[in-house]
């Protein structure tokens, strides 16, 4: 637990894909936050205007992968296996938080829930429910 | 009333270049008939979720799979109004060739009044079983949601 904080820089500043979006993430003892800042590259629709639904998704999906490399129950870095998205609200054009709540460990598949907010966290913008594989087994 | 051909492709192109994330992602239309659409992004490094294998991100996928249902759906309806999605599921059936550009065909296959439902397939250049897929519902005429 004590070298997460140096697993999760390494996670977010390894994957290109995560320099492409501009994510960041803290960590607060073991309390993680994903922090999303607004950029117009994000943005899906120019009329409302509203971050791309696919951008939400992303982030939510990484915020589990990087909570899952924070409390590191499988040594490496876990693979999705599948995601489900809940659109609540559109997707303003200001800063985008994530938390992930990992409900379940097994020996090979974890279940991690995330919620996304702005500025209300009690007013969600989306959410996601995924399964990831922590280790192929043997 | 549906749209004609060159409606459709028009609708399409500017679904497609309209969106700054699209382009940021360099997504490209591939083809739209009523109901139906194929995008696809090429590969390039800045979109890799694995800097050592160069497999795409997940999220790229992602996005490309709601970018393409969301055309899917504006082709059935034949109308441009606001159609957002309520949910998106998707299953990762194998990770995508190293360097690949993934392609994406994307099926409204039921609409009521209120909701469009779509299903779609991602795929690599190797080809075969596709790479993931999706199935998503989306809110049409949505002004008042």
């Amino acid at each position: 637990m004590s070298d997460a904080p140096e697993r999760l820089a390494r996670f977010i500043s390894r994957v290109p894909y995560i320099a492409f979006l501009g994510m960041r993430a803290e960590l607060a003892g073991d309390e993680m936050t994903a922090i999303l800042p607004y950029s117009p590259h994000l943005i899906g629709n120019t009329k409302l205007p509203a971050l791309h639904g696919g951008v939400l998704g992303a982030f939510m999906e990484l915020t589990a992968l990087a909570q899952l490399v924070v409390d590191e129950p499988g040594g490496r870095t876990p693979k999705t296996i599948d995601i489900t998205i809940e659109y609540l609200r559109p997707g303003r054009p200001v800063t985008l938080y994530a938390r992930a709540d990992v409900r379940k460990v097994g020996r090979r598949v974890a279940n991690v829930h995330v919620e996304a907010w702005q500025d209300l966290r009690a007013a969600p913008v989306a959410a996601l429910r995924g399964h990831f594989l922590l280790s192929d087994g043997g | 009333m549906e749209f004609n051909e060159s409606q459709l492709d028009q609708v399409a192109r500017g679904m497609v270049m309209m969106a700054p994330q699209a382009a940021a992602l360099g997504f490209e239309l591939v083809s739209v008939e009523t109901g139906r659409g194929v995008m696809r992004v090429p590969w390039r490094e800045a979109l890799a979720g694995d800097p050592d294998t160069g497999v795409i991100a997940g999220g790229v996928v992602t996005t490309l799979l709601d970018h393409v249902c969301g055309l899917a759906v504006v082709s059935a309806v034949s109308e441009l109004g606001s159609t957002p999605t309520l949910d998106l599921r998707i299953d990762y059936m194998r990770p995508a060739a190293p360097r690949s550009a993934i392609t994406a065909e994307a099926h409204c296959y039921k609409l009521t009044r209120s909701i469009a439902f779509v299903r779609a397939q991602a795929y690599d250049d190797k080809g075969g079983e596709p790479i993931a897929t999706a199935q998503a519902a989306f809110m049409l005429g949505a002004n008042g949601r």
